[in-house]
């Protein structure tokens, strides 16, 4: 059996909603559809790791009621499964054995958890945080737990973390490397955020493995991890140790695959210009970065989406959009604006209270990113001086911040 | 439950109600209103929720909180008087019959 053509959706994530929702807005009239593998309407992610669980009946997280869909003629297709994809024939097939042509295909996949590979990870109370349903386990579990460890200093990790502190439990952050967030913030932050969490009771094991979780006598349930370090108690153990996209439909169906799918600058697969792939699957060329690169952030997946949306609807462009992401944990609001390098020159820089403070990075004394702690101001003017590529030399940020930067700036404009 | 109007920059307005408690950037975004990004959901991180709260209801609708007020003086369109972040409006019966304008540009 198959449906009419037109745009067909693979995944009903964040990536997959701004592509069907900016199709509508462009003025698209073909049909449209979306495969989604979740039962829930499609919803955002970012509040599932800071505040989903701190509010007992949930917040509401779906990104628009069902009517937004009905009234755009978007077929949206909640817990059906595409299980493989056939580009010669321009059809994906659904678990249920429902073959869908399209006329173009993008895959929003998104990516799913690394899994914990270590003995006892299939314990009761043993949770990884990526969906909806992942989350209200989480946060019915933390209605109880007291001895909380959670393996992996990354993002979710450190959210999740101090979403624990503030349910009363002693919390643990393992962490294999010798730093937090070892990818994300440069060395010269990293300092300040760790001493931020261990001010809030978090303690934090970095340069320590997970070696085991073991359970309590007679009990399928966790009571202990064993770590390089010793052996903590937990009576619940999260853990956030990476993603992996979700890319083996597009290799299965032999397109080009690199830890994600490998597309244009226009987000085509490089294998097959009638499917694109967008947010947290996709590997990409970006005039930021040297290479191609694969993001996994909210601002990556809606660009993406809406940039395939508008192509889709007649108005083709390359992906441009300045890389931001955002953390809160507890009382700590992490901002970074652009992509730093390893080899970046990095500046910390204090705040105008004790609770802010901003790294600037430079590559041949030019500005390429900024990470602020509990300064939004200096982020979202990094975000307005890098998204336009205005340079800013090393030499004209000395002994000043980006907010009086843009402010002088926009005075001059107004003067003009 | 109150209803609010947005009003447009193509000069069409879209009337939305929704329940007390509800943030006024979730009213615009659960129906659809054109104009209010939002990316990050509401969390004072992005600034893409930019109105402008009607002259005659500023005093009603209240200041922005402190976080707001710094990130107001970086939004796409130019700071008013009466520029607000709508993730950090909550609807209550008392606003009923708010009127917002959408800027022309958020990000």
């Amino acid at each position: 059996m198959t449906s009419a053509a037109g745009v067909v959706v693979v995944g009903g994530g964040q990536a997959g909603f701004s592509v069907v929702s900016t199709l509508r807005a462009s003025g698209y009239g073909g049909p449209v559809a979306v495969f989604a593998a979740e039962p829930h309407l499609p919803y955002q992610r970012p509040p599932l790791s800071k505040k989903a669980h701190t509010e007992p009946d949930g917040v509401r997280v779906e990104l628009v009621p069902e009517s937004f869909y009905r009234e755009r003629d978007i077929d949206l297709r909640l817990g059906e499964d595409v299980i493989a994809l056939d580009p010669a024939a321009r059809t994906v097939l659904t678990r249920a054995g429902r073959r869908v042509t399209y006329d173009h295909l993008v895959l929003a996949t998104g990516a799913h958890n690394r899994p914990l590979s270590v003995p006892g990870a299939e314990l009761d109370g043993v949770h990884a945080l990526r969906s909806l349903d992942d989350a209200l386990t989480i946060g019915r579990a933390l209605t109880t737990a007291r001895e909380v460890v959670v393996v992996g200093g990354g993002f979710i990790g450190l959210e999740l973390a101090q979403v624990a502190r503030a349910r009363g439990a002693r919390v643990t952050v393992v962490e294999l490397t010798d730093r937090l967030l070892s990818r994300a913030v440069s060395a010269e932050l990293e300092p300040r955020l760790r001493e931020r969490h261990e001010r809030a009771s978090v303690r934090i094991l970095t340069g320590t493995a997970v070696q085991a979780l073991e359970a309590l006598e007679g009990s399928g349930r966790v009571g202990r991890v064993v770590t390089s370090q010793g052996v903590l108690p937990a009576d619940l153990v999260v853990y956030g140790i990476g993603a992996i996209p979700r890319d083996d439909l597009a290799r299965e169906a032999g397109l080009a695959v690199d830890d994600g799918v490998v597309v244009d600058e226009q987000l085509r697969s490089v294998t097959d210009p009638r499917i694109s792939a967008v947010g947290d699957c996709a590997r990409h060329p970006h005039p930021h970065a040297e290479g191609l690169v694969r993001l996994e952030s909210v601002q990556n997946a809606i660009d993406q989406g809406a940039l395939v949306g508008r192509r889709l609807a007649g108005s083709p462009a390359g992906y441009e959009s300045l890389p931001w992401f955002w953390s809160d944990q507890g009382e700590i609001k992490l901002q970074i604006a652009g992509l730093r390098t390893p080899s970046d020159a990095v500046r910390l820089v204090a705040g105008d209270s004790p609770d802010r403070l901003a790294a600037y990075a430079f590559r041949d004394g030019r500005l390429v990113a900024v990470e602020t702690l509990n300064w939004p101001a200096e982020h979202l003017s990094a975000r307005r001086l890098l998204e336009r590529r205005t340079p800013v030399s090393a030499a004209e940020l000395a002994g000043t911040t980006l907010g009086a930067l843009v402010r002088a700036r926009r005075a001059a404009e107004v003067r003009a | 439950m109150p209803t609010v109007i947005f009003q447009l920059p193509d000069g069409t307005e879209r009337k939305v109600t929704a329940e007390s408690g509800t943030a006024l950037m979730q009213a615009a975004v659960s129906n659809g209103v054109e104009g209010i990004v939002a990316e990050c959901g509401g969390n004072a991180s992005c600034a893409t929720c930019h109105v402008y709260v009607a002259d005659a209801q500023c005093e009603l609708v209240g200041p922005p909180n402190d976080v707001e007020d710094e990130m107001l003086d970086f939004t796409a369109a130019e700071r008013r008087p009466t520029s607000r972040l709508s993730c950090q409006i909550q609807l209550s019966d008392a606003l009923d019959g708010l009127v917002v304008h959408v800027p022309e540009e958020q990000v």
